[in-house]
Formats: C-alpha cells, structure tokens, sequence
C-alpha cells in the first residue's frame, strides 16, 4: 500500500492536518511548556510569579517531606499493582480457557466498570467501606447472629465476642485507598494479560504437563515466562496512572493517606504554589514517559507486544 | 514465535492417564480445563461479584426510600426527583452536556481529519507526527489539567463571560484530549478502505471534494460515530482534567458530584450517578456496537 506524497497534493494535506495540529500545539503543548516554565519560576507575591529559571523547586521536592510523600506515592502504586496482578492473572488465564462462546462475555463484564465515571466507582466504594457501609454492615449481621446463637447455647452472658459490635476502619487510610486502585484499574492488568495468555500456543502446556510437571510448575517455569511481555504492559499500565491519581487518595485516603497527585492539587489550589507545583507535575510527566519508553524497549527486545 | 509449530508437532496433544492432579482426579476434565474446574469458577464468580457489587448497590439504592443508604426500606423514584429539582444539579447536567456535544463535534471534525492525514499521507517526520497526536492520551491526567488550569489563567480568558461561552475553557480542554481518541478509531475504521475505490473516482472525473463526499465520508462514517460517542463519553466522564479547569460558575456534573461526595453520601448522589452510568454505558455500547466490523453498518 502505497501512500500519498504530502507534496502532490499540498493544499489537501495542509487544510486536513492544519486543525488538529493546530489545536494541539496552541491548547496542549502550549499550556505544557508554560507549566514547565513555571516550575523554574519562584513565587514572589500571592499573583506574582518571577521565572528566573532556578532549580529550587526541583530540589524542594526531594525535601524529606516531599521525598516521604514520593515515596508513600511509589509503594502504594507498587502495592496495588502487585495486587492487580495477582488477582488479574487467574482471571485472564480463566477467560483464555474458557469456551469460546463466553470469552466475549467474560472480557466484556471485565470493560465494562470502564465505562462508568472514575468518580462514581470511587463513590460506589465510599458506600461499601465505610462504617455505615455494606462490609461493616454485613459483619454486623454476621456479630449479630453468632450473638443470638452464643444466647441461645447458654453463652450471651459472657460476651465472648466483645460487649458490642467493633465496625472495622475500612475508609479513609491506606488500605482503602490501596483497595480503591486496584478496583479502578483492575481492567488495565487484566486486558493485556489475557491478549497475551490467549496467543501463548497451549500445546507448550500439554507438553510440560506431559513430561512431568505439575501445574504450578507448568505455570511457574511456562506460562509466566511466555506471557512475561503482557506482565510487564500490564505492570505499566497500571503503575503509571496509579502513581498520578488524585481522585481515589483524595476521597478514599484519610489526611495521611496523601499520593503525589494530591500534593500537586494542593499547590494549584489550596496552598497557591504554582512553581512548584509544576516542578511536581513535571517530575512526575518524567517517571510516566520513562515508564513508556521502559515499555517501548522490552517489546522491542520481547519482539512484539500488542497491548 | 517461529519455534511455535515445530513444537507443536513434536509434543503429542493431550495428556495420558496417570497425570492427573489430586483435584482434577475424580473428573473428567481435560487437564486444561482451567475454566471448568470448580474452583476457578468460584474465583471468577468472586472476583466479577466484587467488580460489580458497589456499582449495583449504588444503583440499587438510589431508589431505596431511606435516607440512610444502608437498608432497604422500598422502593422509590423521590430521589430522582429530588436530583431532577435541584437547581445547581440540573445546571451542572446541562453544562455538562452542553460541552459534551460541542466537544464531540469538535473532536469529531479534527479527529477525522488527523486521521484521513495519517491514512493517506506520507510526509518527512511521520512517526514524531504520530507520537505527537498520542501525546494526550499518555501524560497523566493530573499534569494536563494543571496546565489547563495555569493556561486559561495565564490569558485571563473565557472566565466571566455568559453563559454558553463561559463553558469554552473546558470545552477547549476536553477536544484536545478526545480528538486524538476520535482519530486512532477513525483511523482504524480507514485501514479496511480500498484505495483503488478514491482512485477509481479520481480517473473517472471526480474532483477531490467529491471523492471525499461520495467515496471516502461513506466509508469514514461506522468510524465517525464510533469516535463521537466515544469523544461524548469521555467528555461526559471527565473529572480530573474539568476539575483544575472549571471555575465556580462553570461546575459540571462530575465535579459537582464530586463537591456532594466529599459532604456526604445520599440517594440523590446515587440517583444522579445512575442516570450518568445509563447514559455513558449506552453510548459506549453503541459506538462498540458499531465499530465492530462483523455487526456495524459496514458499507
């Protein structure tokens, strides 16, 4: 398939491509490069901003305080990958065997919660967690009756399972929002996983099993090393918007449950520290793109990864 | 993998008796039979069951008649009602619909035609071009809409003006992260179209808007609408990048959900929600609906 050279027709392939590039440098690339100005400037007033194309924002951010928040940031996101991928495999590995008529349905009940507005499953999960929520409510129930069985053999008076019913913290620390990641971003681990599992040629299997291994083994030294580039797109795929979220710590995460992303909302909004605020942004734009082209270089060493 | 079908050959296709595993040793499954061992099922019945167990109690409950959102007390559409009258909910539903479907046609118009670019053109620097295009689909949310937030400051615009043209920031926003969604669909839907069809037209007289008219935009349209809703969904459904770029008098219905949520959890929440999940599953199920070639209008 041959295309068309842009110089036989230049007129056409200047007003079809003029609009988007236009838009993009003048409200994407622009707003970017001033953000990354920004973050070499210094805050001299509440609205005053002086670029003097210092590096103090960059360094105030491996200040303990910021260096801890990173940090806190880096081990939740790795957390909750390793989550993701714990739970996304054997449901990958299941959709690959199931029959064929329920692979679609399956993989569509994994995209659909993709679909619904990131905010509302946060919401959905506030609900769940909370003291008054589903969980505490049903491990009530759960109190309640072992309660009326323990009266009923003759045991209620001596409270053994504690004067009253202790509703479990649930929301508003690091579990919810470890909780609240992995049950966003579930599908991102899920998608490339399965594409890969589905390519891996079966008989690999057939044959492990037949010389002797046992199922884990098949799966520890034959199904984890082929599917390797779908682990690592998924790993990725997940880490990387888990590290720059903002809603789920927000909502989710108690005062100490703070990621990077909420530290950048803060300077932009409450705390009014645009420079470094940028200088946040930027260093976290730098892990996402080192990330990617992490990704670009092990596919292109794995020789193809699709998803 | 090359090494594939020589293996293949080489290892014989299924399993003998004798190797079975303790827990698949009373059934007859095949040995990878994964799916259908009963433990697998369970895990897969859990796992979907968590998946969507808070997003149907939320629906569910937004026709509980019960303050309290914990209990079933009966069933009830006050809440609905209750969402449909509050004033600030309402505005924030039409604002965000307003900016949803200038934003769809807008990224629909430049999406198409970054996409026919890419599809029909070879020019110096293509693959940069590429990645370009890409970029607002990679960089991290947060980082984009700080720099919205920081770009519409910085040229003092379109804060104050009335009503529709006060919605223009987000709405200028919102093209610029659904267009290059609107031509990675397109574009796709274009790599299935015969280019000898444009030429045939060309040798026979047509000029090149009509060519477009008649040939190209006929083919182009199952991929035009697939990105639409597409671009409609993800406008409708943006919360971060809306948050840093709307102002007080420019609230749409996620961040105003989002303000709800933070004072408290109540049905009405739940019932604006359930109204936002029907209409953006709907509109998503259309475009994939569609977009898949052996369903959707195809020529």
């Amino acid at each position: 398939m041959v295309l068309e050279n842009w110089k036989t027709n230049r007129f056409v392939f200047w007003v079809m491509s003029l609009p988007g590039t236009f838009w993009l440098v003048v409200f994407f690339l622009a707003p970017l490069s001033l953000v990354w100005i920004l973050s070499f400037g210094e805050k001299t007033g509440i609205l005053t901003i002086d670029i003097t194309w210092t590096f103090d924002n960059y360094i105030r951010s491996f200040e303990a305080v910021y260096l801890k928040v990173i940090w806190k940031s880096i081990w939740i996101s790795f957390l909750a990958t390793v989550l993701c991928l714990i739970i996304a495999y054997p449901i990958s590995i299941a959709i690959s065997f199931a029959p064929n008529k329920w692979k679609p349905i399956l993989l569509l009940a994994v995209i659909l919660p993709f679909w619904i507005n990131l905010l509302i499953r946060t919401y959905a999960l506030i609900a769940v967690l909370r003291t008054r929520g589903y969980v505490n409510f049903t491990l009530e129930w759960f109190w309640d009756s072992a309660n009326a069985i323990l009266a009923f053999i003759g045991l209620g008076s001596f409270q053994l399972l504690g004067a009253e019913f202790d509703a479990l913290p649930l929301l508003y620390n690091d579990f919810a929002v470890i909780a609240g990641l992995v049950y966003v971003f579930m599908p991102f681990m899920v998608l490339p996983l399965y594409a890969n599992v589905e390519k891996l040629d079966k008989s690999y299997l057939e044959a492990s099993l037949d010389l002797g291994a046992g199922h884990w083994r098949t799966l520890r030294s034959v199904v984890i090393p082929l599917t390797m580039p779908g682990i690592i797109s998924g790993v990725i795929l997940v880490f990387i918007p888990a590290l720059g979220t903002f809603l789920i710590p927000d909502l989710l995460g108690g005062t100490n449950a703070q990621m990077i992303g909420n530290v950048i909302e803060r300077q932009f909004k409450a705390a009014n520290d645009w420079p470094f605020g940028s200088a946040l942004s930027f260093l976290l734009m730098y892990v996402t793109f080192g990330a990617l082209a992490l990704r670009a270089l092990l596919s292109r060493e794995g020789g193809g990864m699709d998803v | 993998m090359p090494a594939d079908t020589s293996i293949q050959n080489a290892a014989p296709v299924g399993v003998g008796p004798g190797k079975r595993s303790w827990w698949s040793a009373k059934s007859e499954l095949g040995p990878l039979d994964y799916a259908r061992r009963w433990w697998m099922k369970l895990f897969l019945g859990v796992m979907f069951a968590m998946l969507y167990a808070p997003i149907f109690t939320l629906m569910m409950f937004s026709f509980n008649d019960s303050k309290r959102n914990v209990v079933w007390k009966g069933f009830t559409f006050k809440y609905y009602i209750k969402a449909w009258n509050n004033d600030s909910l309402f505005l924030a539903f039409t604002n965000s619909l307003t900016i949803a479907v200038l934003s769809t046609i807008l990224s629909t118009i430049i999406g198409g035609m970054v996409a026919l670019t890419l599809w029909r053109f070879r020019f110096p620097g293509k693959p940069a071009y590429e990645g370009f295009m890409a970029l607002p689909i990679v960089v991290p949310e947060i980082c984009m809409g700080v720099a919205m937030l920081v770009f519409f400051a910085r040229i003092g615009w379109p804060a104050g003006m009335p009503w529709p043209l006060n919605l223009s920031a987000i709405t200028i926003a919102h093209v610029a992260f659904s267009f290059p969604f609107v031509a990675v669909v397109v574009r796709a839907r274009m790599s299935g179209f015969n280019r000898e069809l444009e030429e045939a037209a060309k040798d026979l007289g047509a000029s090149e808007w009509q060519t477009f008219r008649d040939v190209i935009l006929p083919f182009m349209k199952p991929g035009l609408i697939a990105g639409a809703l597409l671009a409609f969904t993800l406008s409708l459904d943006d919360f971060v990048i809306t948050f840093f770029t709307s102002g007080p008098d420019t609230v749409t219905f996620p961040v105003k959900v989002y303000s709800m949520v933070r004072f408290s959890v109540t049905p009405e929440v739940n019932a604006a929600s359930t109204l936002l999940i029907v209409i953006t599953v709907i509109a998503t199920a259309l475009a994939m609906k569609i977009q898949s070639p052996d369903k959707g209008p195809a020529h």
